[in-house]
């Protein structure tokens, strides 16, 4: 999937995380990740983006996430919706 | 025994905290809103939300609804894909005018559910009434697909367009609310009253759930937790009806053990209507836990 532009999703309300997904020229993923649960949940809050990131084929992204205490499904959904976003793409893929 | 749908509350569809912890409140069923509580500019991030916590959250017993947007929007028809594949009990239509609008859905539905190995009829539906042509064609609604488990009354547009307002007596909906109930109650599904949006008048709200309960329905849709345990509480049997509940079981089960098909309990003759009404007492009691399953023994 192609970054076009900044795609945005996810608000700062509690139990909710905001990730903003952007096109790079890096050739890695770059996660800046604001998290009060950094130190115990910061490597798996950015495992779970990138994971969507890479399974839609996506490499190269700069990325902004202010965490507020979301659980994996919430990270997950916020970085779909923010990447189709990014991508300028409706052609949503939903799995059984 | 017929599942008990005394209370569906409202969730938004775009917030993570109230779709996590929803279904822990006790409600017999959660609606997920993707329709009016969700803005037009977050339909595809509140779908991406209810769809990733049906997949992964375990609602337990409490029964899953999503409100999908109308098929005359953009969003509709992929709220329906995304949900059936997310595998949600039921879809809840808005603004539900005519059988053809139930039709339409039924037919996504189908698609859907055929497309990807899901055993066709799987996904109910439900069918909110909004409006006089809604009341009107009621009855073709309710009975347009064996998908549909409940009518439901909504209530705000339904008197914007009957050129009224809602009243604490509710005068305004006594002609909706007894028409749904005959359609759902002829086509032999749920009929569900609307909600109650002063959540602070506690004894508004319990002389409207009182009201509904003695006139039929099921159960009401409600906005807030606290809504919940007064529900349930006003459709809680009293001791009386329980234990005449229990009597007249214990009566057919006795007469069916003997061969013998008319049974009186208390003086008073017992057929069909009264052995089916003794059962729901019976479901309602253990609902609210003022009855255990042992108790029935003997």
């Amino acid at each position: 999937m192609e970054l076009v532009k900044v795609g945005m999703s996810g608000t700062m309300e509690s139990s909710d995380i905001n990730i903003i997904i952007g096109p790079s020229e890096a050739g890695v993923i770059e996660i800046d990740l604001q998290s009060s649960v950094e130190k115990q949940f910061g490597r798996q809050i950015r495992k779970v983006i990138e994971d969507v990131l890479k399974k839609h084929g996506v490499t190269s992204a700069t990325v902004k996430a202010v965490d507020k205490g979301a659980i994996d499904y919430v990270i997950k959904a916020r970085t779909e919706a923010a990447l189709y976003r990014a991508a300028d793409r409706t052609d949503y893929i939903w799995e059984e | 025994m017929p599942k008990l749908r005394r209370t569906m509350m409202f969730i938004p569809g775009n917030n993570p905290a109230m779709i996590t912890d929803g279904h822990l409140y006790g409600s017999d069923s959660i609606m997920f809103d993707l329709e009016d509580a969700t803005s037009l500019k977050e339909k595809d991030s509140a779908r991406f939300l209810v769809y990733n916590a049906l997949r992964t959250i375990d609602y337990g017993k409490t029964e899953t609804v999503v409100r999908i947007n109308g098929l005359d929007t953009p969003f509709g028809r992929e709220d329906i894909k995304a949900m059936v594949k997310a595998r949600v009990d039921v879809i809840r239509l808005p603004k539900t005018d005519t059988p053809e609008d139930v039709i339409e859905v039924d037919k996504i539905i189908t698609e859907v559910e055929e497309a990807n190995g899901i055993e066709v009829g799987t996904t109910k539906m439900m069918a909110a009434i909004e409006s006089p042509l809604g009341i009107i064609n009621a009855y073709k609604i309710a009975t347009a697909s064996k998908r549909l488990i409940a009518i439901a009354l909504g209530a705000e547009d339904f008197v914007t367009n009957m050129k009224t307002n809602r009243s604490p007596e509710g005068v305004e909906l006594i002609a909706a609310r007894s028409q749904l109930l005959l359609a759902a109650r002829a086509a032999g599904i749920y009929a569900l009253d609307t909600v109650y949006s002063d959540v602070n008048n506690i004894e508004g709200f319990l002389e409207e759930v009182r009201l509904i309960k003695q006139m039929g329905f099921d159960g009401k849709s409600v906005i807030h937790p606290k809504q919940i345990g007064l529900v349930h509480k006003v459709y809680e049997p009293t001791e009386k009806e329980i234990r005449h509940a229990i009597r007249v079981v214990h009566g057919i089960k006795e007469a069916e053990r003997k061969g013998s098909g008319v049974i009186s309990v208390d003086g008073k003759m017992v057929d069909g209507p009264i052995v089916d009404r003794a059962y729901r007492v019976i479901e309602l009691a253990k609902a609210t836990g003022v009855l255990k399953d042992g108790d029935l023994i003997g």
